[in-house]
């Protein structure tokens, strides 16, 4: 009886302002600390799928510990210093740098739903990909013809292994940057659509941060020693 | 309602996905601007590994050492300003599933290479093995 007396004294603004300061005391304490209730679709999906990126990244470091161990197992045949080109890699990942810019700026414009600029970013995220894929191709087609396939030695096995796996994600990516495409085109700015999208940036993203490693410790520490 | 607004991209929680910017709603300047310094300094530190190789400027045995920090400043350049994993406490969730999968990457690679090369060490060279065949 004496509680209900002092709720109807007090004067109705005070009130809500009370509750609401609370509310927000609450969503501060909630953050990053996993309070708070059940939190967004496209929060849930960008957190599972970065779970399988960095999954993917734990695929590649056993290739790499693969080379590593193996990049001197040239069994007499030809060893990286003779084999890389250093101007062909210099092209490759200014491309792939840049296709990754490309692709934050179709974020960008996917954030503001703005239709022709992520076409047309998408479309150059898709065309620095491609002249990529192209350059690594050439590569290995030169090194086939020169004798020195997969099966020539050990270190070219891990080599073409490590290398290869990175351009078959690449070569995936683009199909899936295609696809991408195709539905903006068809469904718009929907919801799960831009989900997809948030994914096949962040699988992008990462494609460049695993080339970065290639980079340096395949073709820069080979032609070094 | 002066405290903190949430931005549509954050959840009650305030927890932010991974590729998401916690800025909230900006103009497209902005988010380009972040975009603009990323691949400026990506650029940069990937001149400097290409020319690191070249150059008899640095030490020759330091120049992996050069290499690997290149890269790892590169990797946390795309980590940052690309794929938007900062420190703030939305981010929580996402630098903690990355801190464990550098840890499994760690091990997997250090690993490997610490058992190859004990197991390289103790083994018989080649030509004593060929020479024991009968």
């Amino acid at each position: 009886m004496n509680t209900s007396d002092i709720a109807l004294r007090l004067p109705a603004s005070l009130e809500v302002r009370d509750l609401h300061t609370a509310a927000l005391v609450d969503a501060e304490a909630a953050v990053g600390r996993g309070g708070g209730g059940p939190t967004t679709k496209r929060i849930v999906v960008g957190y599972g799928f970065w779970i399988f990126l960095l999954s993917d990244i734990v695929m590649f470091s056993a290739f790499f510990a693969t080379y590593a161990v193996l990049s001197g197992a040239a069994a007499g045949g030809p060893t990286a210093a003779q084999l890389f080109d250093l101007r062909n890699v210099q092209i490759e990942t200014g491309c792939l740098l840049l296709s990754s810019f490309c692709c934050g700026i179709a974020t960008l414009a996917v954030d503001r739903r703005n239709l022709l600029i992520t076409q047309l970013a998408l479309l150059g995220t898709g065309l620095l990909g491609f002249g990529f894929l192209m350059l690594e191709l050439r590569e290995f087609r030169g090194m086939i013809a020169h004798g020195a396939g997969p099966s020539r030695s050990a270190f070219l096995s891990s080599f073409f292994a490590l290398v290869g796996c990175h351009g078959a994600h690449v070569t995936a990516g683009l199909l899936w940057l295609g696809t991408m495409m195709a539905q903006f085109r068809a469904k718009g700015f929907r919801a799960d659509i831009c989900r997809r999208y948030l994914c096949f940036s962040l699988f992008w993203h990462a494609l460049d941060i695993i080339w970065v490693a290639i980079f340096t410790f395949v073709y820069l520490m080979g032609t070094r020693t | 309602m002066n405290a903190t607004t949430i931005s549509p991209a954050q959840s009650a929680t305030g927890d932010l996905a991974p590729g998401q910017s916690g800025e909230g709603p900006q103009g497209f300047g902005a988010g380009l601007k972040s975009y603009l310094i990323g691949l400026a300094l990506a650029t940069g530190l990937t001149i400097a590994s290409f020319w690191a190789a070249d150059t008899h400027l640095i030490y020759g045995p330091g120049v992996p050492i050069a290499f690997v920090t290149l890269a790892v400043a590169q990797m946390g350049i795309h980590l940052v300003f690309f794929l938007h994993i900062t420190t703030a406490p939305d981010n929580t969730n996402n630098v903690l599933a990355l801190a464990f999968g550098m840890l499994i990457v760690f091990l997997v690679v250090t690993g490997s290479l610490w058992i190859m090369a004990n197991l390289n060490h103790m083994s018989m060279p080649m030509d004593q093995l060929m020479r024991m065949q009968p």
